[in-house]
């Protein structure tokens, strides 16, 4: 994944968002970003502050907050924790996991003035 | 500068910088500063022209497809063949997507086949927006193919929807039968994998059904088609599923049209 791709589109999403919300400045931006989704959060760390450069999100803090890797059995129904996108379901073994949390890659929320 | 293809080779773990060092002092909700939700995907927008490529696509009656692989995979060359291939009974257009260079679009104008080069500089895979400029420069005919040859990489790309039909990745036997567990997400986005050069198997010790089962694992039921670009081994398989998803899309295209106008000669439509 483009970490500095990425992050100038967070920024786009925080500019469209003061406008809308009218503010002028953000001073905390919340990611969610899952386990799974292949982003490495320190590389979108560095890419942050020098995506926001210039911006209403310039000096942000970044909160970012892991969401952890869950999934089911498409044979069994079993749900486990899931690591990696092709771990095999840990009870009968026969099939990778159905995932269902934690390719999340969202901006939750904003502290603004 | 791209932090994870290594195409840089710069480390982007070793530099990291934490946006709130020297920020830290004492931030407190005062009546001024105040909360806002998002709630958001951060690929949202990408995804939103993504969606009118699809539609704009799906009006033409055109039937796209995302190219994608590591870097000398033979892309060029499969798409090269498939064109001579289909020359006089399926149009195709091409939209090249590299770093630097129009040799790609150069060797595909050669077929005869209309290509537009995108040059990303310094990025690393085409995003939708880039497709969404490119479309109304390139002739689209009805029934026919469009082929988005994106930049060789095959950690990028996999995320960017560009509005296309399928994703197709192509890896060929030189690369190793742990590719799909080694690049799960390229390999979990992609519909169809081409397994190419498999006119150099007699010479390699590369195991085809196993890379065939780890493409599985990581994609259970994905479909998997052995070919050669230069042999033309497997490629009937390869046309026959273009020419029949280029005719569906033809067809789509005149339902979509009477949807638009009201028309409804077969009854009412959900």
């Amino acid at each position: 994944m483009h970490e500095l791709s990425l992050a100038q589109s967070v920024v786009e999403l925080i500019e469209a968002a003061a406008l809308r919300e009218g503010f002028t400045r953000a001073h905390t931006v919340r990611l969610e970003i899952g386990a799974l989704s292949c982003v490495e959060p320190e590389a979108l760390r560095f890419a942050f502050e020098s995506a926001t450069a210039g911006s209403c999100a310039q000096g942000a803090r970044l909160e970012i907050l892991p969401v952890p890797g869950q999934g089911e059995c498409p044979a069994c129904s079993h749900q486990a924790a899931m690591d990696t996108l092709y771990d095999l379901c840990p009870a009968c073994g026969t099939a990778p996991l159905r995932v269902l949390r934690g390719t999340e890659m969202r901006v939750r929320d904003l502290d603004v003035e | 500068m791209c932090t994870t293809c290594g195409c840089s080779g710069d480390g982007a773990t070793l530099h990291t910088h934490h946006a709130d060092d020297g920020h830290d002092d004492a931030l407190t909700l005062t009546p001024d500063v105040r909360h806002v939700s998002i709630e958001q995907d951060i690929l949202s927008r990408n995804d939103h022209i993504a969606a009118h490529n699809r539609h704009d696509l799906a009006h033409a009656g055109v039937f796209a497809l995302n190219l994608m692989s590591s870097p000398g995979a033979g892309k060029t060359t499969l798409l090269v063949k498939t064109i001579e291939q289909l020359a006089g009974r399926l149009p195709v257009a091409v939209i090249e997507g590299d770093q630097q260079t129009s040799r790609d679009a150069e060797r595909i104008r050669a077929t005869g086949a209309p290509a537009l080069q995108i040059n990303t500089g310094k990025g690393c895979h085409l995003d939708a927006r880039m497709v969404q400029e490119a479309l109304p420069r390139l002739p689209l005919q009805r029934g026919g193919l469009l082929m988005i040859e994106n930049v060789g990489n095959l950690v990028c790309p996999a995320a960017f929807d560009l509005g296309e039909a399928h994703k197709v990745v192509i890896f060929s036997v030189t690369e190793g039968e742990d590719k799909p567990l080694k690049y799960p997400d390229m390999f979990r986005a992609a519909d169809l994998v081409l397994l190419n050069k498999c006119d150099l198997l007699p010479y390699l010790e590369f195991d085809a059904d196993l890379a065939e089962a780890n493409a599985q694992r990581v994609h259970p039921g994905v479909r998997v088609m052995r070919v050669s670009a230069t042999s033309g081994e497997g490629l009937d398989e390869w046309l026959a599923w273009l020419k029949s998803h280029a005719e569906l899309c033809a067809q789509s295209h005149d339902h979509s049209h009477e949807h638009l106008h009201g028309h409804h000669p077969h009854g009412t439509h959900a």
